[in-house]
């Protein structure tokens, strides 16, 4: 079982009491336990199951502007006593920092509502093994799938975060996630690919043959790929791909790439930087979203918050250190996003996929090639040609390449948004980015 | 040398006796017990930004059978906590009976000492030399409008307790220092990178003011690039420069080649045992025992001592990097390639320092011979599609060549190639094989391991450079 609520907080309490008793002028922690058991299989048999139980501390003590920060996952009081008087001797010789502080007690959270996040129900390793077993035989029915594997995991965790402020909360949560990974092969070319399903709660999974049967069929049609030649296409980029684009934006915006002048975004705020149909939202109170919280990493309150509205940048990320540096306040961010989306296009699926004679379609990309300083892009892909509509034939050893200024004001979003991750994106185009090919 | 069960109701005979009652039905197995200290302090944005000290302590405890392994983690060292992991190591493999091995190969070599490097540097003068760096680093130029360096340290205890009551430790210390720098000027901004480190005290990697040079080297790369111009796009030469450029061979072959997806065979090499998959003159090893390296190790993960394992000699496919489980279930030697990032995390066979060994050539020679294709020379990080084969590498410095000669520098880009096919594409070797300066993380199924890299300048026929210019 995880931990309670009490347990935790009694470690919270016990560090807070000994960093003020040695001198601290402040002191926050947080405290969590986590167990999480997963299942694998590979070609429809047991390959290995993992059981992991986890305690993890974490204090920042203050000495007036001065910090430091220690971690552990040994919690006996001990241990924690040595630790804390290492890191307060440390925060004595830190050097001074004046936007080093505790968040503002008035941005604090002060009511926890329930959104969901915790489902108890338990779920055995023999019901795993079934599970895994239907989703494997569904993947393995067509003979050019030779390899399946699969994993079931589950976690449940809980934590607790608390300041010499008075701040002292936590809550529960729970992640089903199940996956699988198939290989096909045929005479030209052997091919991967895969499907996964993550939730909050067990009843939300995705039903295991389904999951089964997408991954092998998302793998089959990548068999026999060409080589394309270099040119500028239009790219349509699968939900999967296009939510990356979110994330580097949100790396972009957050409050310490902009303090520190590193991203290509800074200098942006109330200026046009997405396609004027572009609306982005970070919206924290979902009911079992994969990434709601009531408070960020130091305990400030998250609201939903708009991020893009008609292309134009309205907030950045900021959390309270890099806050002070921009004199802006917390918007409880600290720890980055929470559920972040693209809001619906207005074009749908089938009409993004005609709107020109040909584009390229993209369901992976390999490699680092995103330069948040610069917005330069380029990564490796695979995907599918596409002439008026249909998919002509599978793609890969290519690049893509753009620059992120420009790629954000020519997106066209497609209206098949769904909730599925902590960061959504509907199907994407992006028109004139270049190819390089054979 | 930690001992694990000083603070615990557990005594080293409990421990023995629950680890052979365990795995006495299985095939191998073992207890692995960790204790980690490690540190990071920070300066960026002019300031000193953090300074963490974490401590870590735990186990992970393994039972295979057949082809199933069964691993428990937790990080209470006690008699309750170690029962219950045994009992959920029994119950996945209640109907899968093995015979142990006890067999593990010895050797008293030592690769790197028993140090803690944390606790050699005061925390001082830690800081007093990455404040030096920003001082340097502003001082030196006003288009220097950024600067972050940082000292990332670590000393790593393991205890391995194998079925029987053999015990296999080992302590390593690992550290990196690490700048980077971004430039402004005309409205363009462009960041440089770079760092040391290795198996050895700080002080051993700082010593004659190094830091200067590592500060110089990360000022210069952004330097270079603030003139760079698109890159091209599309097939070309490429001449790779010597040393931190073999994350090509890291990416390319190196994870073709790990047991595991060989055993699987979803490999793209699983069926070139023997075969040629280079050029003439290209032999590649994968070494674990050059001393204080970022990727050596005295004993693997499994308590394996380190060997350097021939992957491909003069071209031909001659190994594979194998921990135990994967070596069994193939009928061959572990290579002590098993490793993990931590005892939280499963044992994988891995890469420890991949190198291609010299040929003949000299560089010049190289960009000599190419009428239009690209001079990579530094590298940001790569990956690969172990599947298909396909891999990428980043580009961080490059350079176009034009008959024969050096052109402009080119923007960051990304290399893309087929596994299996590339070496065949190497037509000339370098005289100039060179280690990286120690900085090289892989990633794998979600654990980092430390890793090390070299090879010398290399001509490669054809390849796909990800530029934006056609």
């Amino acid at each position: 079982m995880v931990k309670d609520q009490e347990f935790l907080k009694s470690k919270a309490s016990y560090c807070l009491d000994l960093a003020k008793k040695m001198g601290a002028t402040d002191a926050s922690v947080s405290v969590g336990h986590s167990i999480s058991e997963t299942v694998n299989f590979r070609n429809k048999s047991l390959e290995a199951s993992d059981r992991s139980d986890g305690l993890a501390l974490s204090i920042e003590t203050y000495l007036g502007k001065k910090r430091s920060s220690i971690s552990s996952s040994n919690l006996l009081d001990e241990n924690i006593k040595t630790l804390i008087e290492k890191c307060f001797e440390t925060t004595k010789i830190t050097p001074e920092d004046e936007f080093n502080s505790l968040p503002d007690k008035n941005l604090l959270a002060k009511q926890i509502k329930s959104l969901d996040l915790y489902d108890e129900t338990r779920f055995e390793n023999d019901k795993k093994i079934k599970y895994l077993k239907d989703l494997e035989e569904s993947a393995s029915l067509d003979k050019q799938i030779i390899n399946t594997e699969s994993s079931f995991t589950v976690n449940k965790s809980n934590f607790i975060l608390a300041n010499s402020d008075g701040f002292c909360d936590g809550y529960k949560k729970s992640s089903f996630s199940a996956s699988c990974v198939t290989v096909a092969k045929d005479e030209n070319s052997m091919e991967r690919d895969y499907e996964f399903s993550s939730k909050r709660h067990l009843s939300d999974i995705e039903e295991a043959t389904d999951l089964g049967n997408k991954a092998a069929k998302q793998t089959i049609r990548k068999l026999s790929p060409n080589k394309i030649g270099s040119e500028k296409i239009s790219i349509i980029f699968d939900k999967r791909i296009s939510k990356g684009m979110l994330n580097v934006f949100a790396n972009a915006i957050s409050a310490s790439a902009i303090a520190r002048g590193t991203s290509f975004l800074k200098d942006k705020i109330n200026q046009q930087v997405f396609a004027k149909s572009i609306n982005v939202i970070d919206k924290p109170d979902i009911i079992k979203g994969m990434g709601s919280q009531n408070f960020d990493s130091e305990g400030v309150n998250s609201n939903k918050l708009q991020l893009i509205e008609n292309g134009i940048l309205k907030n950045y990320l900021v959390d309270t250190y890099n806050g002070k540096k921009l004199n802006l306040k917390s918007n409880g961010r600290s720890g980055g996003t929470t559920n972040l989306y693209f809001e619906n296009g207005i074009i749908s699926y089938e009409d993004l996929m005609k709107k020109n004679s040909r584009s390229l379609y993209i369901t992976e990309t390999i490699g680092h090639g995103s330069n948040l300083v610069t917005g330069d892009y380029s990564v490796g892909a695979t995907g599918f040609l596409v002439e008026h509509g249909e998919f002509k034939y599978p793609v890969n050893e290519i690049t893509i390449a753009g620059n992120f200024k420009d790629m954000f004001k020519n997106i066209i979003l497609a209206n098949d948004l769904e909730f599925e991750y902590s960061v959504n994106s509907p199907t994407m185009m992006i028109e004139g980015m270049t190819v390089a090919g054979k | 040398m930690s001992n694990f069960f000083s603070k615990s109701d557990l005594t080293r005979q409990d421990a023995d006796k629950l680890v052979s009652e365990t795995l006495n039905n299985c095939d191998d197995g073992e207890l692995y017990l960790e204790e980690s200290k490690s540190e990071s302090i920070l300066l960026d944005d002019n300031k000193i930004k953090s300074s963490n000290y974490s401590s870590d302590l735990g186990f992970g405890f393994r039972a295979i059978s057949n082809e199933v392994v069964a691993y428990s983690y937790s990080n209470e060292i006690s008699k309750d906590s170690l029962k219950n992991s045994s009992e959920n190591l029994k119950s996945t493999l209640k109907s899968i009976k093995g015979t142990y091995n006890h067999e593990i190969p010895k050797s008293n070599k030592k690769f790197y000492e028993e140090i803690n490097p944390i606790e050699q540097k005061t925390l001082d003068s830690k800081l007093e030399v990455l404040n030096k760096v920003n001082d340097f680093l502003r001082k030196k130029d006003v288009s220097v409008k950024q600067v972050t360096a940082s000292f990332a340290g670590e000393q790593k205890s393991i205890e391995i307790i194998r079925s029987g009551g053999e015990a296999l430790t080992d302590v390593r210390p690992l550290i990196r220092f690490n700048v980077s720098v971004m430039l402004e000027k005309n409205g363009r901004k462009e960041t440089g990178v770079y760092g040391i480190g290795g198996r050895q005290s700080y002080d051993e990697y700082l010593k004659n003011d190094n830091w200067k040079n590592v500060c110089e080297e990360a000022y210069r790369i952004a330097s270079v690039n603030l003139e760079s111009k698109p890159a091209p796009a599309g097939e070309m030469k490429v001449v790779l420069g010597p040393g931190w450029p073999a994350i090509l061979i890291h990416e390319a072959i190196g994870h073709g080649l790990e047991g595991d997806f060989n055993r699987k065979r979803t490999s793209a090499f699983h069926n070139l045992m023997g075969e040629k998959v280079a050029s003439e003159g290209v032999t590649i090893v994968d070494d674990g025992t050059i001393d204080n390296r970022r990727g050596s190790l005295t004993i693997d993960d499994e308590g394996t001592p380190t060997e350097r394992t021939v992957l491909i000699e003069n071209g031909i496919l001659k190994n594979f990097m194998q921990d135990r489980h994967n070596a069994r279930l193939m009928n061959t030697r572990s290579t002590g390639s098993g490793r993990r990032e931590n005892y939280r995390h499963i044992v994988l066979p891995r890469m420890r320092n991949t190198m291609m060994l010299s040929g003949n050539q000299a560089q010049d020679e190289m960009i000599k011979s190419v009428d239009k294709g690209i001079f990579a020379v530094s590298f940001g990080g790569g990956q690969v599609d172990i599947t298909s084969g396909k891999f990428v590498f980043n580009c961080t410095e490059a350079y176009e060549i034009n008959n024969g000669k050096i052109g402009s520098p080119i923007k960051g880009a990304t290399l893309i190639g087929d596994g299996p096919s590339i070496l065949k594409e190497v037509s000339m070797v370098g005289n100039d094989m060179m280690l990286d300066p120690g900085i090289g993380t892989c990633g794998k199924a979600g654990q980092g391991v430390p890793v090390g890299v070299a090879q010398p300048s290399i001509l490669i026929d054809k390849m796909t450079v990800g530029g934006t210019k056609l």
